[in-house]
C-alpha cells in the first residue's frame, strides 16, 4: 500500500500533520488539523496530482470508549491520484462548534460533501460560503446523523391523519401507537 | 373526527339513493365502463418504480385490464400508483398531486414501502401514504411480484364496479370538508 501522499504531507507540511496510523484494514490515515486542510488538499492536488475528490463524510465517536470520544467529530476525505492508483486518506478531528476550514475553493466536488456533514452532522465548515443542507429540508431541526439524534424523530412537514397502528413505527400525528 | 378524514368513495353511495332500478343500470353502466378505463398516473420515487414497469410492458401489460395510459399530468389521470418509497420531504407533494387529480380517483399503494414505510423506520420516512391520503388497495412485498400487482388492480376493479352512482337524484349530497380545512379549522 502505496504511503506516497502522507509521506509528501509529512515533508512538506509536517506542521499540518497530527498523526499518521494504519487501521485494522491496512490503510494508511493521516490525521491532518482543521485549520491546515485547505493547504493540505492544495498540495495534494496541484503538486502531487490528487486532482480526483471522492468524497467526504464524518464520522459521530459519541459512544465511543471515553478516550475516544474527545474531540467528537471527524471529518474523512478521500482523494485519488489516478495517475499514481492511490487513494489519500485524510481526516479532521473537531469538537461540537469548532469549524473545519473549507477545502471548497481547492476542489469544487467538496462543495455538496461539505454541505453533506453540516446537514447530517452539524460540522460546520469556515469559507465554505453557501452552506444549506443538502439532503434534509429547511424546517428540520438537529442532526439525523449524530449518535444522539433520535432514530425515529420524525419532523412532518404536514399533519398527518390520525392513526393508530401497532404494526409501524409511529407517525408525527402524536397519536400514541 | 377520524371519519370525516376519510374522504376514500368519490360518488357517495347513500344507501337509499341507489335503490331504483334505473340507478342500478346506471351504476352497472359506469361501473363497468371506469373499470376498464382507469388512466394511472405512477408516482414512481424508488425500487418498486422497476416493478411497475415490468408490470406495464409487455410480459405482464397492464393494459390487458385497461390500465395501459400513465398519464403524468394529475389532471388527466384518475388512478394514483404510489410506487416505492415516500420520505416526509416528499408527503407534501405527494398529497398536492393527490389533490390535483380530478375525482373520481382511486389511490393504489404499491409496495410494502409505500404501504407501511417498509422497513424504513428512521427519521426520513413516512410511515404509510394513508397517513396522509386515503388509499383503495395496498399490495404488499418488496417489491410485489407483478401478478400481485395485477390481482391488487382487480381488486379495485371489482371495487369500481360495485360503486353506487347517486345519477338522477335531485338531493344534494352533503357537503363533504376538504382535508385542508380540516386541517385549518383545528
Ligand atoms: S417496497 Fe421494497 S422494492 Fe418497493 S420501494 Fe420499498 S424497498 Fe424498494
Amino acid at each position: 500500500m502505496s504511503t506516497f501522499a502522507l509521506d509528501q504531507i509529512h515533508q512538506q507540511l509536517p506542521e499540518a500533520l497530527v498523526e499518521r496510523y494504519v487501521d485494522r484494514a491496512g490503510d494508511a490515515w493521516g490525521v491532518i488539523k482543521p485549520e491546515q486542510i485547505p493547504h493540505v488538499a492544495k498540495l495534494l492536488k496541484e503538486r502531487l496530482g490528487f486532482r480526483m475528490f471522492i468524497s467526504m463524510d464524518a464520522v459521530d465517536r459519541l459512544h465511543l470508549p471515553a478516550e475516544e470520544q474527545d474531540p467528537r467529530f471527524e471529518v474523512l476525505y478521500f482523494l485519488r491520484s489516478v495517475e499514481r492508483n492511490e487513494l489519500a486518506r485524510l481526516k479532521v478531528r473537531v469538537n461540537e462548534g469548532d469549524e473545519v476550514h473549507s477545502i471548497r475553493g481547492v476542489y469544487q466536488g467538496a462543495n455538496w460533501g461539505e454541505r453533506f456533514v453540516w446537514d447530517f452532522y452539524g460540522v460546520s465548515f469556515k469559507g465554505h460560503g453557501d452552506l444549506r443542507r443538502l439532503l434534509m429540508y429547511e424546517e428540520f431541526k438537529g442532526h439525523a446523523l449524530r449518535k444522539d439524534y433520535p432514530l425515529r424523530g420524525r419532523q412532518g412537514l404536514m399533519p398527518e391523519r390520525p392513526l393508530k397502528d401497532l404494526f409501524r413505527g409511529p407517525g408525527t400525528n402524536g397519536v400514541a401507537d | 373526527m377520524a371519519s370525516d378524514t376519510d374522504i376514500a368513495p368519490i360518488l357517495t353511495t347513500r344507501r337509499d339513493e341507489a335503490t331504483g332500478f334505473l340507478q342500478k343500470v346506471i351504476s352497472k353502466g359506469l361501473g363497468w365502463a371506469r373499470k376498464y378505463s382507469l388512466f394511472t398516473y405512477p408516482f414512481a420515487t424508488a425500487c418498486c418504480g422497476m416493478e411497475y414497469m415490468s408490470v406495464a410492458a409487455s410480459r405482464y401489460d397492464i393494459s390487458r385490464f385497461g390500465a395501459e395510459f400513465p398519464r403524468f399530468s394529475p389532471r388527466q389521470a384518475d388512478l394514483l400508483m404510489v410506487v416505492g418509497t415516500i420520505n416526509l420531504k416528499q408527503a407534501p407533494i405527494l398529497k398536492r398531486v393527490y389533490e390535483q387529480m380530478t375525482e373520481p380517483k382511486w389511490v393504489v399503494s404499491f409496495g410494502v414501502c409505500a404501504s407501511s414505510g417498509g422497513f424504513y423506520d428512521n427519521y426520513a420516512v413516512l410511515q404509510g401514504i394513508d397517513r396522509i391520503i386515503p388509499v383503495d388497495v395496498y399490495i404488499p412485498g418488496c417489491p410485489p411480484r407483478p401478478e400481485q400487482v395485477l390481482d391488487g388492480l382487480m381488486m379495485l376493479q371489482d371495487k369500481i364496479a360495485s360503486e353506487h352512482h347517486g345519477l338522477g337524484n335531485k338531493a344534494k349530497l352533503p357537503e363533504r370538508p376538504g382535508y385542508r380545512d380540516i386541517v385549518l379549522s383545528k
